[in-house]
């Protein structure tokens, strides 16, 4: 009863050497790069083409935000650590260090809707400008993905608690954990483009369309 | 372990009754699956092709008002694309990719079974627009802002987009499983430059899939939130712009154009060899023209969008690289006229839709390079010339491919050789019929007839030409008609075809027809392309008889997938997901229920079970 018999491990001779389910999240992130990529394309096209306020300069607010993202990279270090303890066996490691990944996400969330409610209040809808639009909709999807992280990890700490999780069922957390690196470094774009880049933007540019 | 917490018990992997296609996980029997529900979607949308063809017979025809004209279009569009030429490629690629690359199922058997629920939902979804008369009508590249909410009141463009999200969705979860599957589940000695070229074309449509899908499903969010959530993406009125949709859609549709052809020329260079009796011309050229199309279909899209004023260079940089995508391509075609020349050819049905295929494909093409050059565009723009260019290249192409494929691998899989007599009468009067309806268009186009418009004033001497292609359209009816004459017929008679009636090089045709379950007994060692012949040729030389298919053997000594109802599950889940955004907010948070139960479930069931059966 250690563990079910997890078809797809390492044990299984594959053509590459590189595990199925491996493959298959490398490339399904591949696919990811490219929705974040067309969300964020629009978000760029968009840049100072709102025809009325509120602006970025308006209501963006960096600091917080910079907190927030502090976190969130700090998770990252912290499912690199449940992966080394789940390689190492160390059962307990990988409780600490999943649970602590859950909560730093789940803090980045809860910045996010305190971000979004602000941002309401201030004035700022999916429906304001083109600004909200393509804010909320880049963000919010960019949310989303971590929200799912956060139920993919959520279960892993449950299973953890049957003793489920170890060297033979790494795979099981380094898949997570692929897909939650990577959305941490989409987040990283996300805020140099959004927030440091594009945060400071007053009004619509001066040349709409060039 | 076997039996998980939750409602549903694993099923039993018995092989037989109607609930066995409900949970299987097989990837024959799905490819049947993709291939039945496809094939009917081709008959509505062939329907709704002919309401067109019988509006067009007559000049200032009064039989559909413009509106039911519109959404003709676009339902037969829409659905030939999606629901129809892709499914039927994905129904080859589920059928053969693993008995050509010698393995016993694709890496995911379950993810397999998700991608054709979701599939069949998604196609459900866009047709229950006809229970509610709400149809999509803005053609099938729904260009904004016509697509907006002020333009398109009913909720037929939300029928279009939700339906083209959910489909979405499957083309990804497949194209996942096939990149992985081929990728990594070569048989021993199954080199990628060993590889038959089908499986090479399905890993680069694959490819494409995984990589343009989100795009287009970026474009199709923000279109849904446009109408439904108050965003201004490509409405003027709020500062969008209705070109950014066209940029999202295109950069999608193109790598999409291929991805409906690749599998077709797969198939075709798979035909023509083993009916010319010799290996294919070229490999090394037809699999790197492949590979180059796939790459390049990415820096062509603008060349759909010449007349929308983008500027001199814009227009000029897509000219070029449109006039270069069309090298590869020509690399192909000489690359299949050399495997025909000097070949002992056999003109088998399969063989003569793979030679129509060729020729159609070659007029459809040269049409396709006389609107890459963006002046002559701009004459062609939306009139019938280009109509006749997407069928040359859809039908004459893709369809007829696909038509090759049924010939050539419906044995195969169903144990009976098709009638060869019926099988010539469905190819001459495909042939000839496809040509009757779209070569006039040619003309008619150029005279300056516009395509979507549903009718044509008397004196300009539209009529001829539109009295022929809708003569045209009869033959093609029949055609299509003889084909399933055909097929039912073949399908009532005793199996006859052996295990290797074309005396073809694919490792498929080693096993028996149709495959058992477990495809092979035995792993085959690849020494080289086209295995099997090489098996045939070796036993020849000895002088030894040519070997006979493999035995089967007892189905419990081989460890397979089991079957699962989970997939269905988190399908049904993403139907109600998509449903909810047509209805109510609530209903989606219900799908969104199911299907994260579906996928606990899913996830906590083991894929295969335990070797002792219970």
């Amino acid at each position: 009863m250690a563990h079910a018999v997890e078809p797809g491990h390492a044990a299984e001779a594959t053509t590459t050497g590189l595990n199925h389910r491996k493959l298959l999240m490398w490339v399904f992130l591949g696919s990811d790069c490219l929705f974040f990529g067309a969300l964020i394309a629009t978000y760029m096209v968009y840049r100072g083409q709102s025809l009325n306020g509120p602006y970025p300069n308006d209501i963006i607010d960096v600091p917080i935000t910079t907190i927030s993202t502090f976190v969130l990279l700090c998770s990252s270090f912290a499912m690199v650590q449940a992966l080394a303890a789940t390689n190492a066996n160390n059962q307990r490691g990988i409780k600490i260090w999943l649970l602590a990944t859950i909560i730093m996400g789940s803090i980045f969330i809860a910045f996010q809707i305190y971000e979004f409610n602000t941002f309401k209040n201030e004035g700022l809808t999916l429906g304001t400008n083109l600004f909200g639009a393509s804010f909320f909709t880049l963000t919010g999807f960019h949310g989303a993905h971590v929200t799912l992280g956060i139920i993919w990890l959520l279960g892993l700490y449950i299973i953890s608690f049957k003793g489920r999780l170890g060297p033979a069922t790494a795979l099981d957390v380094e898949l997570a954990g692929l897909y939650w690196h990577f959305v941490d470094i989409v987040w990283i774009v996300i805020f140099t483009l959004l927030y440091l880049i594009a945060g400071f933007d007053v009004g619509p540019a001066p040349n709409p369309g060039g | 372990m076997a039996t998980i917490a939750g409602v549903l018990v694993r099923p039993s992997g018995e092989y037989a009754g109607i609930w066995s296609w409900v949970y299987t996980v097989d990837h024959k029997r799905i490819g049947v699956l993709y291939g039945i529900t496809a094939f009917m979607v081709f008959l509505v949308a062939g329907v709704e092709a002919g309401v067109m063809r019988a509006q067009l017979a007559t000049a200032e025809s009064t039989l559909v008002s413009p509106d039911v004209f519109n959404q003709m279009f676009t339902m037969h569009a829409t659905a030939m694309v999606f629901m129809v030429i892709m499914p039927l490629s994905a129904a080859f690629f589920n059928l053969l990719i693993p008995l050509a690359i010698g393995a016993r199922d694709v890496a995911f058997p379950r993810l397999n079974a998700f991608s054709y629920w979701v599939f069949l939902f998604g196609t459900l979804t866009f047709h229950s627009s006809f229970l509610v008369n709400q149809l999509p009508d803005a053609g099938w590249f729904a260009y904004a802002s016509l697509t907006e909410k002020p333009y398109s009141l009913g909720a037929g463009l939300d029928f279009w987009s939700v339906s083209l999200l959910v489909l979405g969705v499957s083309s990804v979860a497949a194209a996942l499983n096939f990149v992985v599957t081929i990728i990594n589940m070569r048989a021993p000695g199954l080199s990628l430059m060993r590889l038959p070229v089908f499986t090479w074309m399905t890993l680069i449509t694959s490819i494409l899939l995984v990589l343009a899908f989100p795009v287009i499903t970026v474009g199709l969010v923000e279109l849904t939130m446009d109408r439904n959530f108050g965003t201004h993406f490509f409405m003027p009125e709020g500062g969008g712009d209705p070109l950014l949709w066209q940029h999202l859609f295109w950069v999608f549709g193109h790598p999409e154009v291929y991805i409906l052809i690749l599998p077709p020329m797969g198939v075709v260079s798979e035909v023509l060899p083993t009916f010319s009796r010799k290996p294919l011309f070229g490999y090394p050229f037809i699999v790197f023209s492949g590979l180059v199309i796939g790459i390049m279909s990415w820096a062509v899209w603008s060349h759909h969008m010449f007349t929308v004023g983008l500027g001199p260079v814009a227009n000029s940089v897509f000219t070029i690289t449109t006039m270069l995508i069309a090298v590869p391509t020509g690399v192909k075609i000489f690359n299949w006229i050399g495997t025909l020349w000097g070949g002992s050819i056999e003109f088998t049905t399969s063989m003569l839709f793979a030679i129509g295929f060729v020729a159609l494909f070659i007029v459809g093409g040269l049409s396709g390079v006389s609107h890459a050059v963006a002046p002559s565009d701009a004459q062609q723009q939306d009139t019938y010339y280009v109509v006749a260019h997407i069928h040359y290249v859809l039908f004459g192409g893709s369809i007829f491919g696909i038509f090759a494929g049924i010939y050539y691998w419906g044995p195969k899989f169903t144990g009976r050789l098709f009638g060869e007599r019926l099988g010539k009468l469905n190819f001459w009067l495909m042939f000839v019929g496809m040509n009757l309806t779209f070569f006039p268009m040619h003309f008619v186009g150029m005279n300056g007839m516009p395509r979507r418009v549903y009718t044509y004033p008397a004196d300009l001497g539209f009529e001829i030409y539109n009295v022929i292609s809708s003569l045209g359209y009869v033959v093609l009816f029949i055609g299509i008609a003889v084909f399933i004459v055909n097929y039912l017929r073949t399908m009532r008679k005793e199996p006859d075809a052996g295990h290797d009636p074309w005396d073809a090089p694919g490792l498929e045709w080693s096993i028996s027809s149709p495959p058992p379950a477990y495809n092979f007994a035995e792993i085959p060692v690849v020494e080289g392309r086209d295995q099997y012949w090489i098996v045939k040729q070796r036993a020849e030389a000895a002088g030894e008889p040519i070997p006979p298919a493999e035995a089967h053997v007892d189905p419990s000594t081989i460890h397979m997938p089991s079957p699962s109802f989970w997939p269905l599950v988190v399908a049904f889940g993403v139907a109600i997901l998509g449903a909810g955004i047509l209805t109510h907010v609530g209903l989606s948070f219900v799908g969104g229920v199911i299907a994260f139960i579906g996928a606990v479930g899913w996830a906590n069931e083991p894929a295969a079970a335990e070797a002792t059966h219970h």
